[in-house]
């Protein structure tokens, strides 16, 4: 009962490889996943993906379907004009390791950077009060499933890997400013935001706002925000004469060394 | 080269613990092995934060009493026995009840965001079973909170030893992307895991005296699951392997409500919260059909009208729950029944209906992940129309047979914990206590393999080249097989067989078929020839877990066959009544000369402070005469001790 579907998919490792051309029958209401599924089971027992829960939230199947990168498990087939093929191919901005699986450790290496939760120590277990109002605007940023997604689409470092050493992407500054609207975190990260994970180089294209499978207004609700903190931080007269009494122009909490993945 | 020559050339990578699983029980376990001065390393199948955990939505079982002061460990050790039909270890529900609140609040201090209750404190929402709000949880995202917050917690013990240390990675590193195939012993005693990298396909030994299972469970052994690729039994296959006991396996989660529509998405969990907060279950005929299926053991806890049911959610002192938050395998059952009796949805299902229960905008506020979830994937709006739901496999209460205090298996150096341990749950686990159980034992576990290590004060077992070789020559096989069957193939009928012969109701001829068909498949198994290379080989790696696969659908099948009765996650349609001789046995599964051995062990007696906990009345529905405490005694035990 299933109808035929042609799909070129993206073989090959780091070193080389092409555009792969299949044919794949599709039943109604699956998703692109379903799809790679079948093409492994049946023609390509090798294909490597990535995919774990197939429920959108895991944030696994991370490819670019169409050239827009997209969670497989939740693009459904019917988005498609079934007369044309499929293109299915890796994510862009990170280095293939074989077919539709990228090395994201990138990543890894810039979570691992930025200065971790810190709240008051002399808050026991058990005793945090928060108000829900107070709480949301982190917790929309906590809805991410780091499908890295938003890291891909950003053009900061999709079109100019040097600056990779330099920048965070949308990812993890939005990580930044989770922390800094968290209710109950003492420290202050908004001067290495931008010295040291490249806030400034973010020019607010909303690319990463647009393909984020769990809607979350990346550039709206923690990027600008964030950056207004910034600024607001960089001009306050209080600040800057502290600065100049104390000859210690950044008590901010420092960037975590040795952060190699 | 020769495989010994070839096994000399493996990386060898010194630890003090191996967490096997990156789960919420593997993160917890490494945290607090870390934190015990301990090398450790945590190998995840998958990207470091994928684990199946983020797959939880309710939330975290922990009686905080924030919103209802009424609660405390008590109540929620009664509410696990009772949705365990006291089958369960109970000195692990004990600790459980004690010790989850303690578990969440150190989440919270780690940068868990929980919701909020109006006086600032972590909001708790109701579930099946459990007698009062008890949930800890973030809308119905609660396992990837869970996820994240242990993720950044190991993140942060790395940021300490970057400073103190100078290398992020000096005590506690993640191996992304690995999976072990085989534990590795030195006589008695664990020595260390031998495994393959999915990126390279390059094989990597882990010496170290003590390894924690958490692996997660067995999904992928059914056809409908609800569980991702990973859950292909691996911890309980390696524990088997190495010596380790199983405890009743007989025992696995059909949650009641999963999407039916489309095909692709069969299987995809709808949260037990939607219940919690008010959704009914309806037939085709648009009946509230729950109230027909309340089985005299919870007859006095539940509302028998749809009125005392409705003014429960405002009102819960004076009235009684509604039916649709029974014990999942009660609402399970139920759902089948009415299927079977002609009275489904056009799809297969029921109808689970929040829309006409909750206004819009309250839906989209507390179950964004459900509206979504049908939006996206099956074009139903929830906050307009009913969602067509129906059981499929969730969890496994059977698991590794673990000492309760420590997670220590009988192996020597062993130990597990989480959905890969049994017991805590006895045969039916409480929506949400999974969540708390991960991180009760987790640190448990954690802290127990810590303890293990100082107790070898140096004499370390060692790995032999031996070992090794034989390891990697048993993974190469499926690559090496000039011909043989496609391991998906193969997969997909040992599926076939455990969902339509050992599912959710069974019968004695069924689950004979199904051995016999499974006897068929191992040869098959054993066989399977895998296409490409070493890097990053689906095919392959299927290959490998087939072996753990079918080990433990055999384990399923047989103790499934011996227990004679019905109980929690176990229906024998030829034994439909819960036996009290059968309640003080545990059915255990071991490996002798390669093929599954069962067992019956007896259950040890609770303890007499927790006896006193229940009424006596209550516990006569489940246990023996012998077994109860004295008639003469008042029924709450009170200055009996």
């Amino acid at each position: 009962m299933g109808t035929k579907v042609r799909m070129r998919v993206w073989r090959g490792d780091g070193g080389a490889g092409g555009l792969v051309d299949y044919e794949v029958e599709v039943n109604e209401g699956e998703v692109v996943l379903d799809v790679l599924h079948r093409l492994q089971a049946t023609q390509a027992g090798d294909l490597a993906v990535r995919w774990n829960c197939k429920a959108g939230k895991c944030g696994s199947c991370s490819m670019e379907i169409n050239g827009r990168p997209r969670l497989a498990c939740m693009t459904r087939m019917s988005l498609f004009d079934p007369a044309d093929a499929i293109t299915i191919t890796p994510m862009r901005t990170f280095p293939v390791i074989r077919d539709l699986v990228t090395d994201v450790s990138f990543n890894y290496e810039k979570a691992r950077q930025i200065p971790s939760f810190t709240p008051d120590p002399s808050v026991g277990l058990g005793e945090f009060r928060m108000q829900q109002v107070d709480v949301e605007r982190s917790q929309e940023f906590r809805k991410c499933i780091e499908c890295f997604l938003c890291q891909n689409v950003c053009h900061v470092i999709r079109d100019h890997p040097e600056n990779m050493p330099a920048y965070a992407g949308p990812r993890f500054l939005m990580r930044i400013a989770e922390l800094e609207m968290h209710p109950a975190d003492t420290a202050d990260r908004r001067a290495i935001a931008q010295d040291e994970f490249g806030l400034g180089l973010c020019n607010i294209t909303k690319c990463c706002t647009e393909v984020c499978p769990e809607g979350i207004h990346i550039t709206d609700n923690a990027l600008i925000p964030m950056k207004e903190r910034v600024m607001s931080r960089k001009y306050d007269p209080v600040v800057w004469l502290g600065g100049k009494i104390a000859r210690r122009p950044r008590r901010d909490t420092p960037k975590v060394p040795g952060g190699r993945a | 080269m020769t495989d010994i020559d070839e096994a000399a050339q493996v990386a060898r990578l010194p630890y003090d613990v191996v967490v096997i699983g990156a789960g919420g029980s593997g993160l917890r376990a490494a945290i607090e092995a870390r934190m015990a001065g301990k090398r450790t390393a945590i190998i995840s199948k998958s990207l470091f934060g994928k684990a199946h955990t983020v797959m939880a939505e309710g939330g975290c079982a922990a009686a905080m009493g924030n919103v209802n002061p009424h609660d405390n460990w008590m109540v929620h050790f009664r509410d696990t026995m009772r949705g365990g039909k006291f089958l369960n270890n109970w000195r692990m529900a004990e600790l459980h009840a004690k010790e989850a609140p303690e578990r969440v609040w150190e989440l919270e201090a780690w940068g868990a965001v929980f919701d909020r209750t109006g006086d600032g404190k972590i909001s708790q929402r109701n579930f099946g079973g459990h007698t009062y709000p008890r949930l800890a949880h973030v809308g119905d995202r609660t396992g990837l909170e869970m996820i994240r917050t242990l993720q950044q917690k190991v993140v942060a013990l790395q940021q300490e030893d970057a400073v103190r240390l100078g290398d992020p990675e000096a005590m506690i590193k993640v191996f992304a992307e690995t999976t072990i195939t085989r534990l590795l012993k030195d006589g008695g005693k664990i020595a260390g895991a031998f495994g393959y990298v999915r990126e390279t396909g390059g094989f990597v030994v882990f010496e170290a005296p003590a390894v924690v299972l958490a692996t997660g469970g067995i999904g992928k052994v059914f056809k409908v699951t609800s569980n991702s690729w990973e859950y292909t039994g691996d911890g309980h296959a390696l524990a088997l392997l190495a010596g380790a006991t199983l405890l009743n396996m007989e025992f696995v989660q059909f949650h009641p409500t999963h999407m039916v529509w489309p095909p692709s998405v069969r299987g995809l969990l709808v949260t037990e919260s939607v219940r919690g907060d008010g959704g009914v279950l309806r037939n085709s005929e648009g009946r509230r059909y729950m109230f027909d299926y309340v089985p005299d053991v919870f007859r006095a806890q539940y509302a028998e009208t749809e009125e005392e049911a409705d003014r429960w959610y405002t009102d819960p002192d004076n009235n009684r729950r509604p039916p649709e938050l029974l014990p999942r395998d009660e609402v399970a059952r139920a759902n089948n029944a009415e299927v079977k009796a002609g009275r489904g949805s056009p799809h297969g299902g029921v109808y689970l209906d929040i829309a006409s229960r909750l206004p819009a905008a309250e839906i989209l506020r507390r179950l964004p992940s459900m509206y979504h979830q049908f939006k996206e994937l099956a074009d139903v709006d929830i906050t307009k129309e009913p969602m067509e739901v129906g059981p499929a496999q969730h969890y496994v209460m059977g698991g590794v047979e673990v000492d309760a205090d420590t997670g220590a298996s009988v192996v020597p150096g062993l130990f597990a914990a989480g959905e890969v341990s049994g017991g805590m749950h006895g045969s039916n686990r409480l929506g949400g206590n999974s969540l708390s159980d991960l991180l009760v034992f987790g640190r448990r576990a954690g802290l127990g393999a810590a303890e293990y290590v100082d107790s070898l004060a140096g004499g370390r077992p060692a790995v032999t080249d031996e070992a090794i070789a034989a390891a990697a020559g048993e993974a190469l096989a499926p690559l090496r097989r000039m011909s043989g069957e496609n391991p998906y193939t193969v997969h997909g009928e040992v599926q076939e067989v455990m969902s339509g012969l050992v599912g959710i109701i069974r019968r004695e001829d069924e689950i004979k078929t199904a051995l016999a068909e499974l006897e068929r498949l191992r040869e098959r198994a054993a066989s399977v020839r895998a296409e490409g290379g070493l890097a990053y080989n689906p095919g392959w790696h299927l290959a490998l877990d087939l072996r753990n696969i079918m080990l433990i659908a055999e384990c399923v099948a047989l103790a499934a066959l011996e227990r004679t009765e019905s109980r929690g996650g176990h229906t024998r349609e030829d034994f439909p009544e819960m036996s009290p001789e059968w309640r003080r046995i545990n059915l255990i599964c071991s490996l002798d000369g390669g093929r599954v051995r069962l067992r019956r062990q007896e259950m040890p007696p609770m303890r007499e402070d927790l006896l006193a906990l229940f009424d006596r009345a209550e516990l006569k529905k489940y246990m023996t005469d012998e077994e109860l405490p004295p008639a003469a005694e008042p029924a709450d035990g009170e200055g009996t001790h």
